[in-house]
């Protein structure tokens, strides 16, 4: 029951911070926060899981109860977590604190709608990452797009209508995708299922249970099945040239809301593709080997590029989430230990080290209002403590060693370079660790020419240094990602545990 | 307890409709003071909550369904109650109170709201009747019970001359395929003999040449539903009725008058003219209602999305759905798996349409009560001074386009899967299309509410009010149709029961 609790209690403290007056929601709203992560670490210090809940682990605060039943299938609430999805609950529950703190300076209207619309959105992200039956994943799934798209709508920059519209119009019509290659699955799979929860489906396609639908013989339904999820979760991850979207809700998102778009939605595309494509249907995705590397090392290298030529500090933030979910999506096609689990140890670190990066370019432009490289310059002469942690945040993602980020890029490299289920695995992986050159060059030209220097900016006002609030959750960020980068075992060893079966039902050959 | 009571007492959603609009009449008499219509809104509303929690106790005892032997019938087999007719009664009923409480701040200053109560709800007394009928005479004039009010219902602002005209479109289109019904039916009488749903069905086995004479009726028959449902060819009516009438009146028609008109297909094309014997006969209907559909739900859907104008984009919307209930009939096959399955997911959307349909209209309604215009510019910025009531017509947006978190995702996924159950793969993609298209401009009306900005400061301060009624209504509906998610279990339940008895 301690999962309904988490979930149950977001939506409460959602309900309650959207009737709370304006001037405490901030408050009141960080404070409810704090509930949602104590529980997120109970879950973690009680977590007994083993395997992959998927095919057949031990899975960890399960809960099933019937809800209703279609077309001679149940579905229920059924929810629980194994060693992949816990680390991303707890990364959620950890960051929504961080993002509403990180609120308190930018969002000046409609405060107790903005922090009601953040928990809600918290609530049905721990949903995703939860649930384990299909349609209660899927409306959870959708429901994180509705505040996503008025959080983005209403507090957005200028032009927020049309980023907000496009990220809708986008990513629901991949949902309707995915959705339509999902069910494909479940009828070519007939009687050999009798509900909708994935660990079932999953042990049913493993067992050969897909027949033939309409004609189409189940290799074909399969792989149909496998390219609509994959293009549906590519939009989401984002994958170029899925990617067009992402720069305009993020550009136009207030910081918080990016800190969250980039730190926990993103994930939900590459969980989704771990859970569905990659652990449901592994000998499509070792078919589709060489392809599906290959769009994952332009997304690393042309990510990169974009960012390289971008003057607005968030979008070569944004381009940059691009080229890291690059390596994540390398990491998952290799199908080998290290890769799998240091893919998922990356949504983890770029979690942190992207809502780092955010938030930081936030409180620079609380101070400033402006985010174009032109504009400033030697930052660090006016708020030296918020600039430190940027640029150490930036190191971070250069993959400094003893970061999480270096973590999760070495473990996805050791699994990607000899890895027998991808052909031409040393090229691939070498091209990509190519893309680590570019983003250093992009973030160090980016570092030097606003932040150091003599300080120039055009302002009828003093810059001075940050607020307190602003650059505490900084701080906590930094230390998160120091912890996890000297001490990665404390989220691997569990992700090692459920990624090893993703990895065994893979066939390969010679 | 129900074994107990008479057979009769099964009738019981249609007697308490119909003495609730007799004792409205008479409260009118005794007191009619014509300013004030509280009384009537209380009378009526509690007379059809009363009328709602028989139908829902009735179909809770089993009452009429196969589990309890079978259906009850009545009045020399005239009517005929079972769980599908009970499941009817009460969308009308949960339409009729959510019309009802919000009238009545709708009509605050209107000079007789007296006769709009009594009309709605002995329209909705024909409803339940026409949803209990088991005779092509019954049916006949329990439709006109259910029309003649709404022609005025239609026309009620008689100084408004969108109103008016409004109701005189109405009217002669609905008498015109009133005739065109009428028709039918003794076409169908001539060539199998019988009245009776079963006799009918009987007749439609052995036509002995007649058969051109029982397809002719039935396709007249057909064009008799398609008008009472807002559906191609005979929907031209719905765009003008719906955007004239008062915004109460286009939510009553919208919802229960077109949920009329399906159960009216539901019994006929299962009962009396069932898929084999027609097919057998020659007669296909399976493949009219299916092109139909196609182009209902296509044509509203893409005339809905150039409207400026949010009521009549919800009339197009409203037609829209139309196509996509049709499915429940135009997806069932000889011996289809599914044909329970998948009208029973056209019943539950109707019930899942009753309220945020219903409840969009108010919304709408509420607009109007506020003088703010009708247009979605005009909408702009609403939620700043009626959050409560924006965030429930967001609600009945995104429940419209089938977005998941909400009751109308539900009733949408079961239809297309029970049409891809019989075979029918064309029917549901059909429908899945629609609804990307539809999320477009059910979208536009969020956006202006939420995120778009006010045309001028002063623009909002026409929201100077909060009509109790209206908000009680729209609320509730917002309420059922988020519910109505996680409750959709016993509804789909009892909704495939009771389809699944017709077959």
């Amino acid at each position: 029951m301690m999962i309904e609790a988490l979930i149950g209690f977001t939506f409460v403290a959602a309900l309650l911070v959207l009737l709370a007056p304006d001037e405490w929601a901030g408050r009141l709203a960080f404070a409810f926060s704090l509930l949602p992560f104590a529980g997120a670490l109970s879950l973690w210090s009680g977590f007994d899981g083993a395997g992959n809940a998927l095919t057949g682990g031990d899975i960890a605060y399960a809960t099933q109860i019937e809800w209703l039943e279609v077309g001679g299938r149940t579905v229920s609430w059924f929810v629980g977590v194994d060693g992949i999805s816990l680390p991303l609950v707890v990364l959620t529950t950890f960051l929504v604190p961080l993002a509403i703190v990180s609120a308190w300076t930018p969002i000046d209207a409609r405060q107790s709608q903005f922090y009601g619309l953040m928990l809600f959105m918290e609530a049905n992200l721990l949903g995703v990452f939860t649930a384990l039956d299909f349609f209660l994943w899927f409306v959870f799934w959708e429901a994180v797009l509705v505040p996503m798209y008025f959080l983005i709508g209403i507090w957005g920059g200028p032009r927020r209508k049309y980023a907000a519209i496009k990220f809708f119009v986008y990513t629901n019509a991949a949902s309707l995708l995915m959705f339509i290659g999902f069910m494909s699955l479940t009828f070519a799979l007939g009687d050999s299922v009798s509900s909708f929860a994935l660990p079932e489906i999953t042990q049913a396609i493993a067992d050969g249970g897909l027949g033939t639908w309409f004609n189409i013989s189940p290799d074909r339904i399969a792989m149909v099945a496998f390219l609509a999820m994959f293009l549906g979760f590519a939009v989401k991850v984002p994958i170029v040239p899925f990617h067009t979207w992402l720069p305009d809700a993020h550009v136009e998102a207030p910081t918080p809301v990016s800190v969250l778009l980039a730190g926990v939605l993103l994930k939900m595309g590459t969980y989704a593709l771990l859970r569905f494509n990659f652990t449901m249907l592994p000998d499509q995705a070792s078919a589709l080997a060489i392809p599906i590397a290959a769009v994952a090392v332009i997304s690393v290298i042309y990510g990169a590029m974009l960012a390289l030529a971008q003057k607005d500090l968030k979008r070569i933030v944004a381009y940059s989430s691009v080229s890291s979910m690059g390596y994540v999506i390398l990491g998952l096609i290799v199908f080998t230990e290290y890769g799998v689990g240091g893919a998922t140890f990356q949504m983890v670190a770029h979690g942190l080290i992207s809502g780092l990066m955010f938030m930081a370019v936030g409180v620079i432009y609380n101070a400033t209002h402006t985010r174009m490289v032109g504009d400033m310059s030697g930052m660090a002469d006016r708020m030296p403590v918020a600039v430190g942690i940027l640029v150490a945040g930036a190191f971070g993602y250069m993959g400094l060693p003893l970061m999480a980020g270096f973590a999760g890029e070495f473990f996805i490299f050791v699994g990607s370079f000899a890895a027998p289920a991808l052909p031409y695995a040393p090229i691939f992986t070498a091209l990509a660790m190519f893309g680590i050159v570019i983003v250093a060059g992009y973030l160090l030209s980016a570092m030097q020419s606003t932040l150091f220097g003599p300080f120039e900016l055009e302002t009828d006002y003093d810059v001075g240094p940050a607020p307190f609030h602003d650059v505490a959750p900084l701080a906590v960020l930094l230390v998160a990602i120091i912890v996890l980068g000297v001490a990665p075992d404390i989220f691997f060893e569990m992700i090692r545990d459920a990624a090893v079966p993703v990895v065994e039902g893979v066939t390969v050959d010679g | 307890m129900v074994n107990t009571l008479p057979q009769v007492a099964a009738l019981l959603p249609v007697f308490l409709l119909g003495f609730t609009g007799l004792a409205l009449l008479l409260v009118d008499t005794i007191s009619p003071d014509a300013r004030s219509n509280t009384s009537m809104a209380v009378v009526g509303a509690v007379g059809s909550l009363a009328a709602l929690a028989a139908s829902v106790w009735l179909v809770v005892s089993g009452t009429g369904s196969t589990d309890t032997g079978g259906a009850i019938t009545l009045f020399a087999e005239a009517i005929k109650v079972d769980t599908m007719a009970l499941f009817f009664a009460a969308i009308f009923a949960s339409v009729t109170a959510l019309v009802v409480v919000a009238a009545h701040d709708y009509f605050h200053d209107h000079e007789s709201p007296a006769a709009f109560y009594s009309l709605v709800v002995f329209a909705a007394t024909g409803m339940t009747l026409l949803a209990a009928a088991n005779s092509l005479a019954v049916v006949f004039v329990a439709l006109e019970m259910v029309s003649l009010p709404s022609y005025v219902l239609v026309a009620y602002l008689k100084q408004n001359r969108g109103s008016v005209e409004a109701g005189m479109k109405y009217f002669l289109v609905g008498a015109l395929s009133s005739a065109i019904f009428l028709f039918g039916i003794s076409l169908v009488y001539a060539a199998t003999g019988s009245l009776l749903f079963s006799g009918v069905a009987e007749g439609i086995g052995s036509l002995d040449g007649l058969a051109g004479v029982a397809g002719l009726g039935i396709v007249m028959i057909v064009g008799g539903v398609a008008y009472k449902t807002a559906s191609v060819p005979f929907h031209f009516w719905a765009p003008e009725a719906y955007e004239g009438a008062p915004a109460p009146v286009s939510a009553f028609l919208s919802s229960a008058s077109k949920a009329a008109g399906f159960v009216v297909a539901f019994r006929l094309f299962t009962e009396a003219f069932p898929v084999g014997a027609s097919l057998t006969a020659g007669i296909d209907w399976v493949l009219a209602f299916g092109i139909l559909a196609a182009v209902t739900m296509t044509l509203g859907n893409f005339a809905a999305a150039v409207q400026e104008e949010v009521k009549r984009m919800l009339a197009y919307s409203s037609i829209g759905h139309a196509g996509y209930v049709l499915i429940g009939v135009a997806a069932l096959s000889q011996d289809g798996g599914a044909n329970g399955a998948v009208m029973g997911a056209a019943m539950a959307h109707l019930l899942v349409y009753g309220f945020m349909n219903t409840g969009a209209f108010l919304f709408v309604a509420m607009a109007e009560r506020w003088g703010v215009g009708r247009t979605f510019e005009d909408y702009a910025g609403l939620a700043r001074r009626a959050p409560v009531a924006s965030t429930a017509m967001a609600v009945f947006m995104f429940s419209l386009a089938g977005l998941p978190p909400f009751a109308g995702f539900f009733s949408k996924y079961f239809l297309f899967m029970g049409a891809i159950d019989n075979g029918f793969l064309w029917l549901a993609a059909f429908g899945a299309v629609n609804s990307v298209v539809s999320l477009y401009y059910y979208s536009r009306v969020v956006k202006a509410l939420f995120i778009d900005d006010p045309a001028s400061s002063s623009s909002l301060d026409a929201i100077d009010v909060r009509p109790t009624g209206l908000y009680a209504a729209v609320v509730f509906a917002a309420v059922a149709t988020v519910l109505l998610l996680p409750g959709f279990g016993p509804v789909i339940e009892t909704a495939e029961a009771a389809a699944s008895a017709l077959f």
